[in-house]
C-alpha cells in the first residue's frame, strides 16, 4: 500500500500543494532539455543529409568548447573581454568549418557508396581522434568556460531561474528558428532536403553531394559548438562532456531521427521527466534516476512507437 | 574519312557536329559485371533520339554512363569516351554535366517526396545560383507546359500521381535549362493515355525550347512514333540503328518489338523456335 501510494498518490498531491516548486522543477528540467536538444539536432541533421548515425557529435560539441576556451586562454592579450569572447567565438566557427571540410575530404569521400554501418563506425574513429587533437592541443585538465554571461538567479513570481538557463534557451530557440528559415526557404536548404529525400535523384538534378556534406557538417559544427559553450559554461570544458552525446540517443529515439522539431522536442521532455521523476518520486527510488530515466524512457518508446513521435512517415501512394 | 563514318546518315560532309558522342564505351559494374560491351551513339542538336530494347538490355546503363550517376552503382565506364557540346566529358561529375547542359530524368521519376511540386522544380534550379528573375521566368514556362502542376504546386510530391511525377521529373529537368535531357523510360506505369500526353509534351519542349532528347524506352511503339532516330540495344551492345521510320518498317523490329508478328497467328511453339534463331547475338 505504501509503495502504491507513494508512486500514484503523494508525488501529485505535491506538485498540486507546491505548485510554485514544480513549476521550478520543470523549468529546469526545460533548461537541460535544451541542451540535449541541441546535441540531438546536430545528430539529426547530419543523418537527414547523408543517412549517417554521427557518433561524434558530442565529441565535436567538445572540441568545440575545449577550442574556444583554449583560444580565450591564448589569445588573452589585454584586450577588453568582450572583444576577446567576439574574435574567440569567431575562430572556433572557422575551426569548425574547416573540421567539416577535412571530414568530408578525408572520411566521406574515400567512403561514399559503402555501407552504412561502415560510415558509423568511421564516425567512431573520428571521435577517438577529435578527442585525441583537443587533449593535445589544449591540454586535459577541466577549463572554466567564462563568456561573461550573467550567472545571476532571477525571481519570477516566487519561481527562480538561472539566468544562464534562460540565456541557453533563447540562444538555442534562435538556432532552432535560424535553421527553419535556412531549410525551409534557401536554395541550399531545399537542396539539403532533396538529399535527404533521394540521394541518386539530387545527383542527377546536379546537387553536388560533397558541397552539401561540408555544409551540413559545418552546421553541426556550430550547433555542436552553442551545445558545447552552454554545457561548458555551467559545469566547466571537461572530456566527460562528450558523454552528453550518449544522453541524445534516447531524445533521438523519442523524437525520431530525421525529424528537427522531434529533436527539440523529445529533448525538452526528457529533461523535464528526468527531473520531475528524480524530485517528485524521490521516495521509491531514493535520487539518482537522472541516469536512467532517459533511457528507460526511450525503451519503452522503442516498443512502442519505434519511428518516434515525430519520424518521417512513409508517404504511400493509393 | 574513314568507311564507319560515311556509313552514317547524320555524319554527312557540312552537317553541324552532334551534340553528344558516344564512342565504343563499356561500362563494368562491380569490377566483375560487364553491362555494355562497346556501345556508340550519335544524337544530333535538336534531336529526338530513342534507344530501344528489353529489359537488362543495358538502356538505363548507357543513359546513366552518360549523365555520370554509375558511381551510386558501384558502375564504371572502363572504356571509350563520351563528347558532350564538343568537350570530353566521361569524367566529369553530374553537377558539372548539369551546368553543361546535359540533365537526366530518372527511371522511376525519383521525385523528392518530402518536398512539394514548386520545391522539387527549384532543386532543378540548384546549378543557376541566384538567379532569381530567370528561375521565376522558367517556372512559369514549367507550368504552362504542365497546367496540372500548377494545381498542384503545394502538394507534396509524394502524394501527387504517377502521371503528375513523371511531369515533375521533367518540369524539374527543363528548370536546369538543359541543352539536352536524358529520359529514362517515361512511360513507366502509365496509363497508355498518359503516355501519350507526356510524350506530346515531350515534343513540344523539344521544338519550342530547342531542348535535344535522348530518350529509352520499352515502348517501342511510341518511341518511335516520337523519335527521328532510333538504336535497338541487346546485351549491352548496339544491334541495329536507323531513322524511325526506318526502323518502324523493318520486319525483324516489328517481330521482335512491335508485336506485329508476320501473317496472322502463329503457334506458341514456332514463335519460340524462330525467336531463338534469329536472336541478334553479336
Amino acid at each position: 500500500m505504501d509503495f502504491l501510494y507513494e508512486l500514484l498518490v503523494q508525488p501529485f498531491a505535491d506538485m498540486i500543494f507546491e505548485p510554485l516548486f514544480f513549476i521550478e522543477t520543470v523549468v529546469k528540467g526545460l533548461m537541460a532539455g535544451v541542451l540535449y536538444s541541441l546535441v540531438a539536432l546536430g545528430f539529426v541533421l547530419i543523418f537527414k543529409a547523408s543517412g549517417v548515425f554521427n557518433f561524434a557529435q558530442g565529441t565535436m560539441a567538445l572540441f568545440a568548447a575545449l577550442t574556444l576556451t583554449g583560444l580565450m586562454e591564448k589569445l588573452d592579450l589585454g584586450m577588453p573581454h568582450w572583444m576577446l569572447v567576439i574574435l574567440c567565438l569567431a575562430l572556433t566557427v572557422v575551426v569548425m568549418i574547416v573540421l567539416a571540410v577535412v571530414v568530408e575530404r578525408f572520411v566521406l569521400r574515400p567512403l561514399v557508396n559503402q555501407e552504412l554501418i561502415i560510415l558509423f563506425m568511421a564516425t567512431l574513429g573520428l571521435s577517438y581522434v577529435l578527442e585525441g587533437v583537443g587533449d593535445l592541443a589544449w591540454g586535459s585538465d577541466v577549463k572554466v568556460l567564462d563568456l561573461g554571461l550573467p550567472e545571476g538567479v532571477w525571481d519570477i513570481g516566487g519561481v527562480f531561474v538561472e539566468q544562464l538557463d534562460v540565456i541557453a534557451a533563447v540562444a538555442a530557440g534562435g538556432m532552432v528558428a535560424v535553421l527553419a528559415v535556412f531549410f525551409s526557404k534557401t536554395r541550399i536548404g531545399r537542396a539539403l532536403r532533396a538529399v535527404a529525400d533521394d540521394h541518386q535523384a539530387a545527383l542527377s538534378v546536379g546537387i553536388s553531394l560533397q558541397q552539401i556534406w561540408v555544409i551540413v557538417w559545418s552546421v553541426a559544427g556550430l550547433v555542436a559548438l552553442v551545445a558545447g559553450v552552454m554545457w561548458g559554461s555551467k559545469s566547466g570544458v571537461q572530456f566527460s562532456l562528450s558523454l552528453i552525446a550518449l544522453k541524445a540517443l534516447p531524445v533521438l529515439i523519442l523524437g525520431g531521427f530525421t525529424s528537427i522539431p522531434g529533436a527539440i522536442i523529445g529533448g525538452l521532455i526528457i529533461g523535464v521527466g528526468e527531473k520531475v521523476a528524480e524530485v517528485f518520486w524521490y521516495h521509491i527510488h531514493g535520487g539518482a534516476v537522472e541516469n536512467w530515466f532517459a533511457y528507460m524512457l526511450a525503451l519503452v518508446f522503442l516498443m512502442f512507437r519505434p519511428q518516434g513521435l515525430f519520424g518521417d512517415k512513409i508517404i504511400e501512394r493509393v | 574519312m574513314s568507311a564507319a563514318e560515311t556509313d552514317r546518315p547524320a555524319a554527312a560532309p557540312g552537317a553541324e557536329a552532334p551534340l553528344l558522342k558516344v564512342n565504343n564505351i563499356e561500362v563494368i559494374y562491380d569490377h566483375v559485371i560487364l553491362v555494355l560491351r562497346g556501345i556508340s551513339l550519335e544524337v544530333p542538336k535538336g534531336g529526338v533520339v530513342a534507344i530501344l530494347g528489353a529489359n537488362g538490355a543495358g538502356k538505363t546503363t548507357t543513359l546513366k554512363a552518360i549523365s555520370n550517376l554509375l558511381g551510386t552503382e558501384r558502375g564504371e565506364v572502363t572504356k571509350g569516351t563520351i563528347e558532350f557540346d564538343g568537350v570530353n566529358v566521361e569524367a566529369s561529375s553530374p553537377n558539372e554535366l548539369v551546368k553543361r547542359g546535359c540533365i537526366q530524368v530518372m527511371e522511376g521519376r525519383h521525385c523528392f517526396e518530402h518536398l512539394t511540386v514548386e520545391e522539387n522544380l527549384l532543386t532543378g534550379a540548384f546549378t543557376r545560383g541566384s538567379d532569381r528573375h530567370g528561375i521565376q521566368r522558367d517556372l512559369e514556362m514549367v507550368y504552362n507546359y504542365f497546367p496540372r502542376l500548377r494545381e498542384r504546386r503545394t502538394s507534396q510530391a509524394g502524394y501527387t500521381s504517377g502521371g503528375e511525377q513523371q511531369m515533375v521529373a521533367i518540369g524539374r529537368a527543363l528548370m536546369s535549362r538543359p541543352k539536352m535531357i536524358l529520359l529514362d523510360e517515361p512511360s513507366m506505369g502509365l496509363a497508355p493515355q498518359l503516355v501519350e500526353q507526356i510524350f506530346e509534351i515531350v515534343k513540344q519542349i523539344n521544338e519550342q525550347e530547342g531542348v535535344t532528347i535522348l530518350l529509352a524506352e520499352q515502348n517501342t511503339n511510341i518511341a518511335l512514333k516520337y523519335a527521328k532516330f532510333g538504336y535497338i540495344l541487346e546485351s549491352g551492345r548496339v544491334v541495329m540503328e536507323g531513322e524511325a521510320e526506318q526502323l518502324r518498317n523493318n520486319e525483324d523490329v516489328k517481330e521482335f518489338y512491335l508485336g506485329l508478328g508476320g501473317e496472322g497467328r502463329q503457334s506458341f511453339r514456332d514463335v519460340k523456335h524462330y525467336r531463338r534463331r534469329k536472336r541478334w547475338i553479336g
